[in-house]
């Protein structure tokens, strides 16, 4: 086998993936020479290192990831926002309304209230405090019509595909348009019946998210 | 004394199981879920988590805090029990928690809570370990970073003989019981009680065959996460 290439197994917590000297990435532990799984996922042995792609779990946040959200709570200076995971996404009021922000002149109401979904960007986050997150970028912003579907967080980098092929297979086969949250929330915006296949769709690779054949089974869905 | 043909009351040899199954995922809206049937015992685990800790003082700033609940139904016993938490369920709570706590990397969730609710449908003996077993395969369910999974399995002396997995008759009448629980792949004992009187010949027996029990249920329990996890296609991704 050459050494660029990339060996991969099926692990669980515990499991023994491999001994000897190799660098441990994420979901490992290293104890002694052997490296553990610490997740139920697929295991990947490869030049960059040891790691553990999961196949379940909550979403962590991290710094860039576009995530999907519903404000569930506000006070006069920032929302929350539930993120689908652990913290709550904070947005403040000067993300929204710039520096110039002052809470006696601007209406937190007039942008968004309990209840409203958006897109948004994670600004910082280091699990210290709750993640800052900013609507301020192309395609970011309250989420006028469309539907969200969920599937687990880890799954989502099927849900793209290579080089984002699975979003394009699934948008050109249904005419939906899909915006993709990191945390696992995905906006349909489209037709009914649109909406109804690609929605189907994610819920395929969310059941088959560990199989290698997932483009064909997908495929064969669409088009049926 | 310790002749090897003594029959033990259920009929099994000296270091034999009850029959256990174990199945992952099967309550929808909790994280991670198992349910185990360890000879009569019959639990579910659920899991939840991690979230935001409630009470808000409870919580610790860099690392998840675990809550542990063990909990008989009213119709898991002979005659009724009643639905509060008696102080054995408290106890036997603790217990657990302290039994998977060294298993789960907790700074890797800080400010957060890991819930652990079991519920004893019909119980036997021994249910402690299979609360442990099923705990165990909740929480890697639950998608939570693990150390290694936790099985636990009790050993003990009835009828003048070591025994592995003691059911309640063995219990009520025997000498001696032993549960043990350990992360088998790094062969470490999170829990370990014993009730009753050993020498210290057959407490190493006992110990022995508690840990060769363990090794079984672990086996149990990666079977049944398989199941659930990679069940279509064991081996196609690999090469």
């Amino acid at each position: 086998m050459k050494t660029n290439s990339i060996e991969r197994k099926y692990v669980i917590p515990g499991d023994v993936i491999i001994q000897g000297d190799h660098k441990p990435s994420t979901n490992v532990i290293k104890q002694g020479n052997k490296i553990i799984s610490t997740k139920i996922g697929m295991a990947e042995i490869s030049y960059n290192g040891v790691k553990v792609i999961p196949l379940n779990g909550t979403y962590i946040p991290r710094t860039d990831d576009v995530v999907i959200g519903k404000v569930v709570e506000m006070n006069g200076f920032a929302w929350e926002v539930d993120i689908n995971s652990w913290f709550f996404g904070i947005l403040t009021g000067s993300a929204v309304f710039g520096k110039q922000f002052s809470s006696s002149r601007d209406s937190m109401r007039s942008q968004f209230n309990k209840g409203d979904c958006l897109v948004a960007k994670i600004l910082s986050f280091d699990r210290t405090r709750d993640p800052l997150i900013s609507i301020s970028g192309p395609g970011l912003g309250k989420i006028k019509e469309g539907e969200i579907a969920y599937i687990t967080s880890s799954k989502i980098p099927r849900v793209i595909g290579k080089k984002g092929a699975m979003i394009k297979l699934i948008e050109e086969n249904t005419n939906c348009h899909l915006t993709i949250g990191q945390n696992g929330a995905i906006l349909l915006k489209g037709t009914d019946d649109a909406r109804l296949k690609a929605k189907s769709a994610i819920e395929l690779i969310g059941n088959n998210a560990h199989l290698s054949d997932l483009n064909d089974r997908v495929i064969s869905l669409i088009s049926k | 004394m310790s002749e090897n043909n003594i029959e033990r009351i259920s009929g099994r040899a000296t270091d034999e199981l009850r029959n256990v199954s174990i199945k992952a995922g099967v309550i929808k809206n909790a994280d991670g879920s198992a349910l185990i049937e360890f000879g009569k015992n019959k639990i579910m685990a659920a899991v939840f988590g991690p979230k935001e800790v409630h009470p808000k003082h409870m919580m610790v700033s860099d690392r998840a805090i675990i809550k542990c609940r063990y909990h008989m139904m009213p119709f898991s016993t002979d005659t009724r029990k009643r639905p509060n938490l008696s102080r054995r369920e408290i106890e036997i709570s603790k217990v657990i928690r302290e039994a998977v706590q060294p298993a789960i990397i907790m700074e890797n969730y800080p400010r957060t809570a890991i819930e652990i609710y079991i519920e004893i449908l019909q119980s036997d003996g021994g249910s402690r370990c299979a609360a442990i077993n099923a705990a165990s395969t909740a929480l890697a369910d639950a998608g939570i970073n693990m150390r290694d999974l936790v099985s636990a399995c009790a050993a003990g002396k009835a009828n003048g003989q070591v025994v592995l997995d003691v059911d309640d008759q063995e219990d009520k009448t025997g000498e001696a019981d032993m549960p043990i629980a350990m992360l088998p792949n790094m062969d470490l004992i999170t829990l370990f009680q014993l009730d009753g009187n050993l020498s210290k010949e057959e407490f190493d027996q006992a110990l022995e065959l508690a840990k060769i029990g363990c090794n079984k249920l672990y086996n149990l329990q990666k079977d049944a996460l398989s199941e659930k996890y990679f069940n279509e296609n064991n081996g196609k991704e690999e090469e």
